[in-house]
């Protein structure tokens, strides 16, 4: 790792008091139209430490740490870096001074490939080696676990690759002070895994470490010094006296106080907050009906894909399936030719029992198909444009949103304030524009268009990635909901086992762009999955 | 999130004032001093120079109606420009469907209107324009649409071919046994489109603003225009929904000409009722900067073209009596596209401190508060 072995010392040589804090940050205020995001925010980051940054979706982490590194102005306060003031005005100055940054959403260029990517984040010149930087990328990608083409467009990757990528470009950037904006959103719990062995071994080294996760688990499995952010405010620090002297149970309910503050009590002995969804539902009976029948489907790959070959399955009527597999194996083409944005080249999909090979996307949503994207960004909301008009973006000169290719926009407002409210989007307004909005609210917005207008089956990619514990209890109880009790069909893709054994009646697993087999999931799934993710056969 | 509890106000500072209008206004002014400043070193009154614009394009009777005439084909083009740009569609070949559209209305206008009734022959004419730019850009519209070949080039290409194309209509068929110079025949005078009453103003400028009043509602009211512009600001995003992103792609292109073919059938009707060969009055590239500062906004174009139309028809007459090059006024339009994207950039830096908080009274309190 390039520049990861910065010496612990000082300027003047002697060893740096490890009781100061790396980076501080006092009294930061920044507000925007309509919101204050932070409010006299402070907190000090000390080296050799991670320092965990919870708090509920639109809490205003992003936000700080946007600040950090520098990618905005903050209103008010002051942020030391070893003790100096300093003056962060750009992204720039930000890696100048040792801040590497995993950012909330992907920030790599598209049409750049991996390598060029990471150069960028580099030095200032073009001059960089790319013998060198192949041999490091190489280095922290075996760190990492992770096995990345680097000459492949990084827009070509499944999105839980680009993640991967950017923790990489991170960890070059960040000789200090390293910015964690939720980076294992879109991992397997493999994943997590090796990267919390990596974060162990830089905070080792002296790095100052902020983590930002929903996952509390994750938070207390590597985090030494908590702060939890609560409408734009600190509420509490938890010391590494505290972190590390106190029970994992008592931990937990006193940081979803924090988070939740009154409406934390509703959510005690919830899984997603325990971290330990046991899985195995009660077993139920599902009507034979199929409602979604893929036979033999292939689609050829594109560069940096792996297409998917001769994938058959079927979804019942209020069956929950599950598809489970490192990303990056099939899934996003998987669900794209199941919507229709992608052509397939072999096999047939049946929707209800007729053929919708040929069928337009408009067609197969207008049939009940629904599909919740995981790239909300890049192609699930368009961020010029309001929350109102994205919460309608699929029925566009539909009634009673548009009469006669009028818009009617009391109608769409209505509509909209209402999704708002049901899914406690968190907007300033229904007119501002939904770039703006936190990544979790972003994410509230999809699953609102999406299961709402009365669905028939759902393809999910990622559902909850980016949700807060509360969020996503709620978002997963309406999933299970929606198949109980109005027998909408799901096809659940998703990297975290948990959730896929929370929810799900069979779960399928993609490897390879094959689909390797599919288990009931009862006790043991776990085992079986696990065992059929890594490419062995099914029995 | 908190209900608001301080205030939140815009920063005032130096750009506050620059909102949108500035924005577009604000280059103006700058390029106009500039090119004042050039005009001093180069011993010339710049006041007398602007002042000669202002009277020929503005401040008499003739020059404020040429001015008004000349904005008709312009807020056409501009109209076509922005069905396409707001689609991020860069229709660049706007010269060649209007020059084609402007061969094939004077080509087939005086055998047609000598058959036809008046008001009738008049319509068709203008539908053929229509017509032919929207058919000029099929081409570019379907390699994009179906190939996603970029029609920066191949609507360029047309744009060759278009011009040239026009021009061998001119002089071959279509050339006027009657002069020596290759052109069509002439319309008579009595037959082009009428003067609105107790003017010298053709009806086209009409046309025009109810095309942009068209495309200014269309673009915010209707389906259509949401569709479009969900598929120019996120191209994934319009797949994704459901958008019929090929046809859409075809259909605004070829709306896109059918105004820029409108345009020509509007100057020659109105205005010229012949085209002579390797006539090219260039509108396309001026266009495009004029188009941009109204920020695709189509009634926004209305003045910015009024402006522009004032300078073309002015600058002509006052670089000639302050002996300067013709094309003097083009410079100062130059200097103005290069003020317009500093502003921008100004406004793109200005947007990142957006907001300040005025903390409600605690501010004083805090402990570092004494920052800004
Ligand atoms: N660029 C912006 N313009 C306007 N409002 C913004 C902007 N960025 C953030 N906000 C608002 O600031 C608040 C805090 O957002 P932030 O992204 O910091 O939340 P977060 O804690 O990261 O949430 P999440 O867990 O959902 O990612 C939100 O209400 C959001 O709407
Ligand atoms: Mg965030």
């Amino acid at each position: 790792m390039v520049e990861m072995t910065r010496p612990v010392a000082g300027r003047s040589g002697a060893t740096r008091d490890l009781s100061a804090p790396v980076v501080e940050i006092r009294g930061i205020c920044k507000a925007f139209p309509g919101v204050v995001a932070n409010d006299d925010v402070s907190l000090a980051v000390f080296g050799g430490e991670v320092h965990c940054l919870l708090g509920e979706n639109g809490a205003g982490k992003s936000t700080l740490m946007n600040i950090l590194s520098g990618m905005y102005q903050p209103d008010a306060g002051s942020i030391m870096v070893d003790g100096q003031e300093v003056r962060i005005g750009s992204p720039r100055d930000a890696l100048d001074l040792g801040i590497g940054t995993v950012y909330q959403h992907t920030t790599l260029i598209p049409v750049f490939t991996v390598l060029e990517n990471l150069l960028l984040g580099q030095g200032r010149g073009l001059s960089m080696d790319q013998k060198g930087a192949l041999a490091g990328l190489k280095k922290v990608a075996a760190d990492l676990g992770v096995d990345v083409d680097p000459h492949v467009q990084a827009g070509r990757l499944a999105l839980g690759q680009q993640q991967q990528v950017e923790i990489i470009k991170a960890l070059w950037g960040g000789s200090r002070v390293l910015i964690l904006d939720e980076p294992t959103s879109m991992l397997t719990p493999q994943g997590i895994v090796e990267l919390e062995r990596v974060l162990l071994q830089l905070k080792e080294r002296g790095l100052a470490i902020i983590f930002i996760t929903h996952k509390l688990h994750e938070a207390l499995d590597v985090g030494d010094r908590v702060t939890v952010l609560r409408q734009g405010r600190v509420v509490g620090t938890l010391e590494p006296d505290t972190v590390h002297a106190t029970p994992r149970p008592e931990l937990q309910e006193r940081i979803v106080g924090m988070m939740f503050g009154e409406e934390a009590a509703a959510l005690a002995g919830v899984a997603e907050v325990r971290g330990q969804v046991t899985g195995r539902r009660a077993r139920r009976e599902i009507s034979p009906e199929a409602v979604l029948e893929l036979r033999g489907v292939s689609v050829e790959p594109q560069r940096g894909e792996v297409g998917i070959h001769d994938v058959s399955l079927i979804v019942r009527r209020g069956e929950i399936l599950g598809v489970a597999g490192v990303d990056g194996n099939g899934q996003r083409e998987l669900a794209e030719a199941i919507a229709g944005q992608r052509a397939i080249h072999r096999g047939d999909i049946l929707l209800g029992g007729t053929s919708i090979r040929h069928a337009s996307i408009s067609a197969r949503q207008r049939q009940g198909l629904r599909y919740v994207t995981d790239d909300r960004l890049g192609e699930g909301t368009v961020s010029s444009l309001s929350v109102a008009v994205n919460l309608v973006l699929k029925r566009i000169g539909d009634g009673p949103f548009w009469r006669r290719g009028l818009v009617r926009e009391d109608a769409i407002n209505e509509c909209a304030l209402g999704l708002v409210e049901g899914f406690d989007i968190k907007t300033p307004s229904v007119q501002t524009r939904c770039g703006t909005l936190s990544g979790g609210n972003i994410q509230k917005l999809l699953l609102a268009r999406e299961l709402s207008f009365e669905p028939k089956i759902v393809v999910y990619n990622k559902p909850t990635h980016g949700l807060d514990v509360k969020t996503t209890h709620v978002v997963r109880d309406r999933i299970r909901e929606l198949a109980e009790k109005e027998y909408v069909s799901a096809l659940l893709i998703s990297t975290d086992l948990e959730e896929l054994l929370d929810l799900c009646d069979r779960i399928a697993v993609l490897f390879r762009g094959r689909l390797t087999g599919v288990v009931e999931n009862r006790v043991g799934a776990e085992w079986e999955v696990g065992r059929l993710m890594v490419g062995g056969e099914s029995r | 999130m908190v209900e608001v509890e301080g205030e939140v106000i815009p920063r005032k500072r130096w750009g506050a004032w620059l909102g949108p209008v500035g924005q577009s206004i604000g280059p103006i002014l700058l390029g106009l001093v500039a090119g004042g400043i050039l005009l001093l070193l180069t011993g010339r009154n710049p006041l007398a120079f602007y002042g000669d614009i202002l009277k020929r394009g503005l401040f008499s009777s003739s020059g404020v109606q040429d001015s008004i005439t000349r904005m008709a084909p312009l807020l056409l083009m501009a109209a076509g420009l922005i069905v396409a740009f707001r689609a991020n569609i860069w229709n660049i070949g706007g010269d060649g469907q209007f020059l084609l559209a402007a061969a094939i209305v004077s080509g087939f206008g005086p055998g047609l209107v000598a058959v036809l009734p008046a008001g009738l022959g008049l319509v068709v004419l203008c539908l053929l324009a229509a017509l032919v730019g929207a058919l000029w850009t099929i081409i570019p519209a379907l390699l994009k649409a179906v190939y996603g070949m970029n029609e920066v080039i191949t609507s360029l290409m047309m744009t060759f071919v278009g011009v040239n194309l026009a021009n061998l209509l001119i002089k071959g068929p279509f050339r006027s046994q009657k002069t020596s110079v290759p052109q069509t025949d002439v319309i008579p005078h009595d037959k082009l489109l009428p003067y609105l009453p107790g003017t010298r103003i053709h009806v086209g400028i009409l046309f025009a603003l109810v095309a942009v009043g068209a495309v200014y509602y269309v673009m915010t009211r209707t389906s259509f225009g949401l569709r479009l512009s969900v598929l120019g600001a996120n191209p994934r995003a319009a797949v994704h929904v459901g958008i019929d992103v090929r046809r859409l792609t075809v259909v605004a292109f070829m709306i896109s000409g059918a105004f820029i073919g409108l345009a020509a059938g509007v100057e020659i009707l109105g205005v010229w009722g012949y085209v002579r060969a390797d006539w090219n009055p260039n509108f396309g590239l001026t266009l495009f900067a004029l188009v941009f500062l109204a920020r695709l906004n189509a009634l926004a174009t209305i003045p910015l073209v009024g402006f522009y139309a004032i300078i073309s028809m002015g600058g002509h007459y006052a670089a000639r009596r302050a002996g300067l090059p013709d094309d003097f006024m083009l410079m100062v339009v130059g200097l103005i596209l290069l003020f317009m994207t500093l502003t921008e950039y100004v406004a793109a830096r200005r947007e990142r401190r957006a907001t300040r908080l005025v903390a409600g009274p605690k501010a004083a309190l805090r402990p570092g508060g004494a920052h800004e």
